[in-house]
C-alpha cells in the first residue's frame, strides 16, 4: 500500500511542479508532463519498470480523448470530412510507410522488417497532437482539422495493420516456439483490441469473442457491435440520463459517463475492434444529445489525468543507456524520421491545397511517431516480424520523436504562425465568428424568452438547464437545451465559457445568480454578462459582482401593466407610453443614486441615507408627473412638443 | 364643375392624424373631433394606434387600398410632419407597391395635408421670417405623392394656432374643414382647379361653386 502511495506521490509531485512551470513559459502542458517523466525516470531513477504497465492503463486516456473529440463532432461534420479522412489520411500512411520502409531497406534491413517499421512509424501521436492543438486553440483551424483527419484515419488503419503485420513474420525465427499460438487473422484482431486498450496480452484470448469465428460471422459480430453503440447512443442514453438526473446525485452522472466509455471499450475489445474508435463513434452519436456538456464535464478530468500520466510514462520510459551508447545513430534516426514525415506531410498539404501557416501546422504537428508505435513494436516482436534486438532503438526513436513534438509546436507558434498569417485570414475570421456564442444559464420562463429571441435572430446559443423534465419538454418543442447545473464551473467550461462571447444568467435562485455572475466574471474579465435580478437589492449585488446588464425580472412587465392601466382609464395610448417612459427613466436614475447609499448586508430600513434618497426621489417623480398634467409648463415629459406660447414669458419669441 | 361625376360612389376619405402630445393640441383637437363626425370619413390616430412606433405595413397598405382620398392631419413641426408620419411613409410606401415597377396601388388617389401652424400666415412668404409658402415647404410630400401617382392637392392650413380662439377663427376653420371633407366625399370639389392653388383653406366656396 505504502509503495503505491509513494509512486502516486512521486508522479503527482513531478506533474504538479513541472506542468505549471512549462505552461507558464508557454511551452504547453505536454512538454511539462514529458519532462516530469524524464526527470523521475531516467534522470532521478525514482520510478522504474512499472511505468510500462502504467502506460497501458494511461493509454485509456486516449480512448476518453477520442470520446470527447467525438462529442464535439456532429455526424454531419464527420461525413463532410470523409474526403480528407480517406484521401489525406490514406496517402499520409501509405507514402510515409513507403518512404521509411525504403530507407530501412537502404540501410540493409530485410523488406518485411522494413515494411513493419514503415507502418509503425507512419502513425502519429493522437494524444500529444490533439492535446497540443486544443491547448493552443489551433484545433479549429484548417491545419488543425486536416491533422485531426489524418489522426482519425491512423486510428482506423491500426486495425488492418494488426491483422496483416503477422503475415510478414520472419521465416528464420518462425517455429522457435516463442509465440507459436499467434499469427492467425482472428488473433490479429484480438491483438488490435489489446493494443488499443492496452490490456495485458495475457487477457486477450479469453476476452475475444470472435476468436475462431468464420469470416462472415466475424463481420456480422462487428456490425452488431457498432449497431449497439450507435443504437444505444441514439435511443438508450436519453432515458438512462433522465433516470439518473432524477436521483439528483452528481456522482451518479460521473459513474454513468465512465460506464458508457468503459462499457463501449469493453464491447469493442470483445469483438476485436479499437476501443478508441468505438468511443469516438459513441461520442459522435451523442454529439447532438442534450446531455453532451454534462458528459464532457464528467469525463474531462479523467481524460486529463490519464493523458498526463501517459505523457509521464513516455518520458520515464526513455532509455538513457541506449541513447548514450549510440547517441549519434539515435539522434540521426530521430531527425530522419521527423524530416521524412514532415516532408510527406508538406507534399500532401500542397496537394490538398492547405495554405500558408496551415500547411506548416500540419507538417510539424504530425511529424512524430505515436503511442500506437509502442504497441505495434511489441506486437511485431511477439509475432516475429521484427527481431527483438531492434526494439530498444525503435522504442527510443518513438519516445524521442514524441518528446520533440512540443518543441515543434513551439517552433510553429514562434516562427510560422505569424509569418504566414495573411494566407488564410478570411477563413479564420469566419471561424471566430462562429464562436460568438451566448451561453444561457437557466431555461425557465426567463431564459426561454432570451433564447427564443437570440435563436430566431440566428445566433449560436448554448442553453444549460438543470431540471431534466424541462430539457425533455424543450426538446419536444425542438429547442436545443443541454442538461446540467450551470453553477458548476466544470460544466460551464465544457459548455464553452472560455470562448463564449456572452453569458446570460437566467436561473431562478437569487444567491446562485450572484455567485454565478461572480464566477463568470472571474473566469472571463472580458465577457458580456446579462443578469436576471430578482429585486432592487439584487441589482446592487449583481452590479458589485460585475454584471454588465442587470434586468429586474418583473419590472418591465409591471411597467407594461401600469401602461395598460393608464390606457384603461382612457388616457391616449401615446400619453400613457410617455408616462411610463418617464417613470422608467426616473426609476433608473433613482436606482443609481440608491446604489451608492446601499450597503451589503445592511437592511435599507436601518439606512437613513438610503431612505432619504428614496423618499425625495418619489416626491420628485410625483411632482413632475402631476405638474405636467396641471400646469403644462417646464415639464420633463413633453418638452419637445410644447407650443411656444405656453412657455414661460422670457422664452417666447416672435413665432 | 367638370369633375362632378353623378353616377360614381362617394369617395372614401381616410384621415391619418398625428400629434405626439394631444393634450397640448388646441386647434388640432377641434379638427380631429370634427373629422370624426363626418359620415363616410375614416379617422386614424397614428400615435394612438402605434404608441411604440411599430407601424404595421400590411394593415396600413390595406387601409390605403380601401380609400380614395388620403389626408395627413398634423401640426406643422419644423416645416414638416411629426416623426410618426415620416416613419409611416418610410414603412408603408414600399417599392413595388406604392411606386416603382408594378407599384401603382395608390395611383389616382387624392392626397393632401391638413396642418396647424404656430406662426402667422404672413410669415410664410418671401418677406416673412419663414421665407417660403407652406406649399413650397411641403414639396417633399408633394413629390412623394407624385411618385406614387397620386393626385396632390395643396395644403389646408391653419395659422397662428396658439391664438385659435381669437375672433372665432377656429370655428370658422373647422366648419370649412368639415365642408371640405364632405365635398371630397360627394365629388363636389373642383379638383382640377384646386390642384393649381397655393392652399386649400379659404377656397371651399369657389371650389364647390357656392356663392
Amino acid at each position: 500500500m505504502a509503495g503505491i502511495l509513494l509512486d502516486a506521490t512521486i508522479y503527482l509531485v513531478a506533474a504538479v511542479i513541472l506542468v505549471p512551470i512549462c505552461t507558464r513559459f508557454g511551452l504547453g502542458s505536454v512538454l511539462g508532463y514529458l519532462i516530469a517523466g524524464v526527470l523521475i525516470g531516467p534522470i532521478l531513477g525514482l520510478v522504474g519498470q512499472e511505468t510500462q504497465d502504467l502506460q497501458h492503463i494511461a493509454e485509456f486516456g486516449v480512448v476518453m480523448m477520442l470520446f470527447l473529440i467525438g462529442l464535439e463532432l456532429e455526424p454531419r461534420a464527420l461525413w463532410d470530412m470523409r474526403m480528407r479522412l480517406l484521401g489525406l489520411g490514406g496517402l499520409q500512411v501509405g507514402l510515409t510507410a513507403a518512404l521509411i520502409g525504403a530507407a530501412c531497406m537502404a540501410m540493409g534491413l530485410q523488406w518485411s522488417v522494413s515494411i513493419a517499421i514503415g507502418l509503425t512509424f507512419a502513425l502519429s501521436s493522437t494524444a500529444i497532437v490533439m492535446q497540443s492543438l486544443a491547448e493552443k486553440k489551433l484545433d479549429k483551424t484548417e491545419g488543425g482539422r486536416a491533422s485531426f483527419s489524418i489522426l482519425l484515419f491512423q486510428d482506423i488503419a491500426v486495425i488492418p495493420m494488426l491483422a496483416l503485420l503477422p503475415l510478414l513474420a520472419l521465416p528464420m525465427v518462425m517455429g522457435t516456439g516463442l509465440e507459436a499460438d499467434i499469427a492467425h487473422g482472428a488473433d490479429a484482431a484480438h491483438g488490435a483490441a489489446d493494443a488499443a486498450h492496452g490490456a495485458d496480452a495475457s487477457h486477450g484470448p479469453s476476452l475475444n469473442l470472435t476468436e475462431g469465428m468464420p469470416g462472415w460471422a466475424y463481420g456480422l459480430t462487428v456490425l452488431a457491435a457498432v449497431g449497439v453503440v450507435v443504437g444505444g447512443g441514439m435511443y438508450l442514453t436519453r432515458p438512462l440520463f433522465r433516470f439518473i438526473a432524477r436521483s439528483g446525485l452528481r456522482e451518479m452522472f460521473t459513474a454513468t459517463a465512465l460506464f458508457i466509455v468503459i462499457g463501449i471499450a469493453l464491447l469493442m475489445t470483445l469483438v476485436g475492434l479499437s476501443p478508441a474508435l468505438g468511443t469516438f463513434l459513441a461520442g459522435v452519436v451523442l454529439a447532438n444529445s442534450e446531455y453532451r456538456h454534462e458528459l464532457e464535464a464528467d469525463i474531462e478530468p479523467f481524460k486529463g489525468l490519464l493523458l498526463g500520466l501517459f505523457f509521464i510514462t513516455v518520458g520515464a520510459g526513455i532509455d538513457f543507456e541506449v541513447l548514450t551508447a549510440d547517441w549519434m545513430l539515435i539522434g540521426g534516426l530521430v531527425a530522419a524520421l521527423i524530416g521524412a514525415k514532415a516532408a510527406v506531410l508538406m507534399v500532401l498539404a500542397f496537394v490538398f491545397k492547405l495554405r500558408g501557416r496551415n500547411r506548416w501546422l500540419m507538417a510539424l504537428s504530425l511529424a512524430q511517431a505515436g503511442e500506437f508505435g509502442f504497441v505495434l513494436i511489441s506486437f511485431n516482436v511477439q509475432n516475429n516480424v521484427i527481431p527483438a534486438d531492434l526494439v530498444p532503438v525503435l522504442s527510443l526513436v518513438v519516445a524521442l520523436s514524441m518528446l520533440i513534438t512540443p518543441l515543434l509546436f513551439i517552433l510553429y507558434e514562434r516562427v510560422f504562425h505569424n509569418k504566414f498569417a495573411e494566407g488564410d485570414d478570411d477563413r479564420e475570421a469566419d471561424e471566430i465568428d462562429q464562436r460568438g456564442t451566448t451561453i444561457i444559464a437557466g431555461h425557465g420562463r426567463f431564459g426561454q424568452i432570451v433564447h427564443r429571441v437570440l435563436a430566431a435572430s440566428g445566433y449560436e446559443i448554448v442553453v444549460l438547464e438543470h431540471r431534466s423534465e424541462f430539457v425533455d419538454n424543450m426538446t419536444k418543442f425542438g429547442v436545443k437545451t443541454f442538461y446540467g447545473d450551470a453553477t458548476r464551473p466544470d460544466l460551464l467550461h465544457a459548455a464553452g465559457l472560455h470562448n463564449a462571447k456572452q453569458f446570460v444568467a437566467a436561473i431562478d435562485d437569487k444567491e446562485q445568480i450572484t455567485e454565478l455572475v461572480k464566477h463568470v466574471r472571474r473566469e472571463r474579465p472580458d465577457i458580456h454578462i446579462v443578469a436576471r435580478a430578482i429585486d432592487r437589492h439584487h441589482v446592487y449585488q449583481l452590479y458589485a459582482a460585475g454584471a454588465n446588464d442587470i434586468i429586474r425580472e418583473t419590472f418591465d412587465s409591471a411597467v407594461r401593466a401600469a401602461r395598460s392601466a393608464l390606457e384603461g382609464l382612457g388616457e391616449h395610448p401615446f400619453e400613457a407610453e410617455k408616462a411610463v417612459r418617464f417613470f422608467v427613466k426616473h426609476d433608473r436614475e433613482t436606482l443609481v443614486k440608491l446604489a451608492a447609499a446601499w450597503r451589503e448586508g445592511e437592511s435599507v430600513w436601518d439606512n437613513p441615507e438610503y431612505l432619504a434618497i428614496a423618499r425625495s426621489q418619489t416626491d420628485l417623480m410625483e411632482q413632475t408627473m402631476r405638474n405636467d398634467r396641471e400646469t403644462a409648463r417646464d415639464n420633463a415629459m413633453d418638452r419637445a412638443w410644447m407650443p411656444p406660447d405656453k412657455r414661460p414669458e422670457e422664452e417666447v419669441d416672435e413665432d | 364643375m367638370s369633375l362632378i361625376e353623378d353616377n360614381t360612389a362617394p369617395r372614401r376619405v381616410l384621415i391619418l392624424a398625428a400629434h405626439p402630445a394631444p393634450r397640448r393640441s388646441f386647434a388640432g383637437r377641434a379638427m380631429r373631433k370634427a373629422a370624426r363626425e363626418v359620415e363616410g370619413v375614416t379617422f386614424a390616430d397614428l400615435y394612438a394606434e402605434y404608441p411604440r412606433g411599430d407601424i404595421n405595413a400590411d394593415a396600413e397598405q390595406a387601409r390605403l387600398e380601401a380609400h380614395d382620398a388620403i389626408i395627413f392631419l398634423h401640426p406643422f413641426f419644423w416645416y414638416s410632419t411629426p416623426a410618426i408620419l415620416k416613419e409611416w411613409q418610410d414603412i408603408v410606401l414600399e417599392h413595388g407597391w406604392a411606386y416603382g415597377h408594378d407599384g401603382n396601388a395608390l395611383s389616382g388617389k387624392l392626397f393632401f395635408s391638413a396642418l396647424t401652424a404656430g406662426g402667422p400666415e404672413e410669415a410664410y412668404q418671401p418677406e416673412g421670417y419663414n421665407h417660403f409658402p407652406v406649399r413650397t415647404l411641403l414639396s417633399p410630400l408633394e413629390q412623394t405623392a407624385d411618385l406614387c401617382g397620386m393626385v396632390y392637392l395643396p395644403p389646408f392650413a391653419f395659422f397662428s394656432a396658439g391664438h385659435a380662439h381669437e375672433d372665432n377663427r377656429i370655428n370658422e376653420h373647422v366648419a370649412e374643414w368639415k365642408g371640405l371633407l364632405m365635398a371630397l366625399r360627394d365629388h363636389t370639389l373642383d379638383i382640377e382647379t384646386a390642384r393649381a392653388l397655393p392652399r386649400l383653406d379659404g377656397q371651399l366656396k369657389p371650389l364647390t361653386g357656392e356663392k
